[in-house]
């Protein structure tokens, strides 16, 4: 008998006598069809220019950095204006994303933009979130070609634009904008949440930023 | 229900042992509510210690004899949050395959309130009338705090005693590790937590120091003693009732 | 891994004089728990989202086979290979299989309680392959040769100067003089020295948080970020995960997620909560190659439908520990296992055996605050008694505590007798502390006096005296009538 038998066998054996009930199988189904959402906190459900401003103010507890501009046209200057600040080279990584390519980085002459996943060797990336939520201060990031993932993970600043129209009030909204993309039951490979840059408090219980992941976070919002 | 509630009072087994003062000043109390109090004679112990051991047969049997002997007042008082967790909350489970006994454990575990928890929550007191010029702190017991959410009434009660003064020490609500046998099979480990506790009590600045079970009262007076502590301490029921003419627990000085 | 719970009582001794031990551990009682208090009372849904997780769990438990089936078939749909371990050694011969066919010399490892339950970095090693810990604190400690001592807090019980001794040690390429005085020259120097790590890595080893059958997801919560770059960077991810970590839907999970890392570090959400399904898509950059996940048995079947069914909602988020006040004053290790504390105490007997590890669910003052902080609602101290009545059963306490505790029940329930015997004692007693209210020493006390005075009994009992009131009442009653 193969391992997964000897466990399914013992596991239904240890259930309830009617284990071989159909009625078990229909509750199953019916569970994994309609996902029940469960209890929605009050904070997050908010009207839409309110969750905005809600995600900041969580967000920048999280020592996230946070910068408005009126269109994706600005987003190219207010990079470049990050970089400058704090003396990094001029240099930017991001993916493909249609939204990314169609912001005016010629305008930004001297800054080098290096396309694709990161190797590293990049202090600064770019990307653009899918959604972001209110309730925690979160970003929700897809991965792919569009926005790969070592972005959010390999640069030291880890830059994100988020679209104000894009800002969900909790998880559960966000989790349905992916359903409704990718299928019911599918998933991107990775989705990653994000609330902050990367910290650790393993040496004595003290936070510390800037662990293995990005140590700055800077979110642009778009619109709204 | 007659229009004076008959009370049988389950003293426990460390009051009755160690400290009767407490089981008459339980009794004053709640006749001072206009209940009747009696004390059972067939009553020993509540079968806790059995329990917590892993003997749920000596657990039952006591129960038992416990609820036959309670069954017929209106109310089991006892002056002890962990017994009265016991009688209420654990009493019925012992009688899981026996439905006939279950539903007379059921019935007796309706009927029992720890001590303060009976006067304020059940018979509507706001205070007492006793004084005492003293400052003083509180020990919130586990099982009266955890099982039976004892916290607010003492408090209050104490409140209204003429001339007293009220002191919250740091961390009232964590264990001072009595535990019952805990205290005895790991007295390393049960030492450690008493200690953080009295480093706690003589922080807080208070001359005595309160609590609802004799149990923790005992750990907490012994290590006070022993470390030297000029803190004194007295089951709340004996202050609340005026009855602190007797020495404290473990004596003075 | 060397179990010491039989040793519990010597490990604690030893804890309770380790100063450095002692420093340590006051960073746990200061630190979560006044931060998981301002997280919970920020969050006025925190009582019903605790209620309804526990209800998703025993769902999913009570229907545990077919979640389990639709799960893998969704894994499987997206790419990713599922096997199967009935025991710790299946699972170790899985990995080196994978790790093996792999061509592996290194692995990156998340944090996962779950591969130190299995013993799978000294098996690796043993078979040629060098593990490397990327969770800062597990980091720490694999430098020590050391287990966790916390499940989430790996390194709770170190001080800062420990961990640049240790640094010093074995970075030795970077220059003595460097200053490692502050814990973020620590950090640094450790995210510098894992970077090339997770790069060189042929193979990352996850746990699960969660496992959502209905997209055939793993779900991992760090905050350093490390268990991402273990996971995306090495051309084969695989994630080893016991069977109840499953839950049915990504709404299961995210009221799940909603009271994880608020219970267990007062956040909000852990930095990086990461859902992964499968290996890389076509047009992804960058991800594994291979994905595959280890589902574990070891024991859980064995807890279902049983009086221990409940621990197995637990999701290892370290609450009962940080509010124990047995783990505040011996730290972890004197556990002397995988899992310390409250849970630890239930879990510990399922898996390696009460006659091992009694000790655990005996070490505990039933005062119940790790129940009242239990995200899952899973009852403590109700389990641990159940493992005390197992040992009943068996025989196994000690026989002085057996014969002590069975001459007083005897007695309880013989009112007349034991009213009788008390009647003397007591009052003798009482004569004897008299003076000073109290005993410095008492024969058979010996547990007790040795750290504090016996308070001594006020003479005669309650009983006695209340028998004495009633026979004059009855007399006085008789005499007037």
């Amino acid at each position: 008998m193969s391992a997964r038998d000897a466990i399914l066998n013992k596991v239904r054996g240890a259930l309830k006598p009617h284990a071989g009930d159909t009625s078990r199988a229909a509750l199953v189904a019916e569970r994994l069809g309609n996902a029940p959402k469960g209890i929605i906190p009050a904070r997050g459900q908010l009207p839409d220019g309110e969750r905005a401003a809600l995600f900041c103010k969580m967000a920048e507890k999280l020592s996230a950095t946070v910068e408005h501009v009126a269109s994706h046209d600005a987003v190219p200057a207010a990079a470049a204006a990050y970089l400058r600040e704090r003396n990094l080279p001029a240099s930017l990584r991001m993916g493909s994303d249609a939204r990314l390519d169609a912001m005016p980085w010629d305008q930004q002459g001297a800054l080098q933009i290096r396309k694709g996943a990161s190797d590293g060797s990049d202090e600064a990336g770019l990307s653009h979130a899918t959604a972001a939520i209110a309730e925690t201060g979160t970003l929700v990031m897809v991965s792919g070609a569009d926005n790969p993932t070592t972005i959010n993970f390999l640069p030291e600043h880890h830059i994100v634009v988020v679209d104000a129209a894009d800002i969900d009030g909790d998880l559960e909204a966000a989790l349905a904008k992916i359903r409704t993309r990718y299928g019911k039951g599918q998933m991107p490979r990775t989705l990653n949440l994000i609330s902050g840059p990367s910290r650790s408090g393993d040496v004595e219980q003290k936070i510390i930023l800037g662990a293995h992941g990005p140590r700055a976070l800077h979110i642009i919002v778009v619109g709204g | 229900m007659t229009s004076t509630p008959r009370v049988g009072l389950f003293v426990t087994c460390l009051v009755d042992l160690f400290r009767p003062t407490v089981g008459f000043a339980a009794i004053k109390l709640i006749e001072d509510t206009g209940c009747s109090v009696d004390v059972p004679m067939a009553q020993t112990c509540c079968g806790q210690p059995a329990y917590n051991s892993g003997d749920r047969a000596d657990a039952r049997a006591i129960a038992e004899n416990t609820i036959r002997a309670f069954e017929d007042y209106d109310y089991v008082v006892a002056p002890s949050g962990s017994c009265a967790g016991m009688l209420k909350k654990h009493y019925p489970g012992l009688f899981k395959d026996d439905p006939q006994w279950q539903a007379r454990a059921i019935a007796f575990s309706a009927k029992v309130h720890e001590l303060i928890s009976f006067l304020v929550d059940v018979r509507g007191a706001t205070g007492v009338s006793a004084r005492l010029a003293d400052t003083v702190t509180y020990h919130d017991s586990c099982s009266g705090l955890r099982e039976l959410g004892i916290q607010a009434q003492p408090r209050q009660l104490i409140a209204s005693i003429e001339g007293v003064k009220f002191v919250e020490m740091q961390d009232p609500d964590v264990c001072c590790g009595f535990g019952g046998t805990f205290c005895v099979k790991y007295p390393d480990i049960s030492n450690a937590i008493v200690e953080k506790k009295t480093e706690n009590i003589d922080a807080a600045g208070a001359n005595t120091l309160l609590a609802g079970d004799l149990g923790c009262l005992m750990n907490m007076a012994g290590k006070l003693k022993r470390q030297g502590s000029k803190v004194e301490v007295r089951h709340v029921a004996e202050v609340l009732a005026g009855m602190t003419d007797t020495p404290p627990i473990a004596g003075r000085g | 891994m060397d179990i010491t719970s039989p040793t519990f009582k010597q490990n604690s001794r030893a804890a309770l004089a380790d100063a450095q031990l002692q420093k340590a551990l006051g960073n746990v009682r200061g630190g979560f728990i006044d931060k998981r208090r301002k997280a919970v009372d920020a969050l006025p849904e925190f009582d019903a989202l605790r209620d309804n997780a526990r209800d998703i769990k025993n769902h999913t438990l009570d229907n545990l086979d077919l979640y389990l089936e639709a799960y893998e078939a969704k894994v499987i749909e997206a790419g990713g290979k599922v096997h199967w371990a009935e025991t710790a050694e299946q699972a170790r011969g899985i990995m080196l299989d994978i790790c093996r066919a792999a061509n592996a010399r290194t692995v990156t490892k998340g944090k996962s309680m779950i591969t130190e339950e299995i013993d799978l970095n000294d098996f690796l090693e043993r078979n040629g392959i060098r593990p490397v810990e990327t969770d800062l604190g597990e980091y720490i400690i694999q430098l020590r040769h050391e287990h966790p001592s916390h499940i989430i807090a790996p390194a709770v019980h170190l001080n800062k100067e420990q961990v640049e001794a240790d640094f010093r040690r074995v970075h030795t390429h970077l220059p003595a003089s460097r200053d490692l005085s502050e814990p973020e020259a620590l950090l640094d120097e450790a995210r510098g020295v894992l970077r090339k790590e997770y790069f060189a890595a042929d193979v990352g080893i996850t746990g699960a948080n969660f496992l959502v059958a209905e997209t055939g997801t793993s779900i991992i919560v760090t905050n350093e970020g490390n268990g991402d770059l273990t996971q995306i960077l090495p051309r084969v991810h695989v994630v080893l995960a016991s069977i109840e970590k499953i839950v049915p839907t990504l709404e299961d999970a995210a009221q799940i997620l909603r009271v994880l890392a608020r219970s267990a570090t007062g956040q909000d959400m852990s930095v990086y909560t990461t859902l992964s399904t499968g290996p890389r898509r076509p047009g992804d950059p960058d991800g594994p190659e291979q994905y595959h996940v280890i589902l574990l048995d070891n024991g859980r079947s064995a807890m279902l439908g049983t009086e221990f069914q409940e621990m197995l909602r637990c999701i290892r988020c370290g609450a009962c520990m940080n509010h124990c006040p047995v783990y505040h004053a011996v730290g972890g290790h004197a556990y002397g296992w995988v899992y310390p504390g409250p849970m630890g105490a239930v879990l510990t007997p399922s898996l390696i055996g009460v006659d091992k590890s009694g000790h655990l669910p005996n070490a505990s003052t039933f005062c119940g605050r790790c129940e009242s902080v239990c995200p899952m609602r899973i009852p403590l101290p109700k389990m641990m008694r159940h493992w005390r009545e197992r040992e009943f059963e068996r025989g196994l306490n000690p026989a002085t505590q057996r014969y002590g505790l069975k001459l007083w029940a005897w007695f309880a329930r013989r009112p007349a007798l034991y009213q009788l015997a008390t009647s003397i004692a007591m009052p003798v007693l009482g004569l004897l502390g008299r003076g000073k209210g109290r005993f410095g020493y008492l024969p058979l006390a010996g547990g007790w006096t040795k750290y504090r005075e016996m308070p001594a009994p006020q003479g005669r009992t309650f009983m006695q005296q209340v028998r004495g009131r009633k026979a004059v009442a009855k007399g006085l009653a008789e005499g007037l009538s």
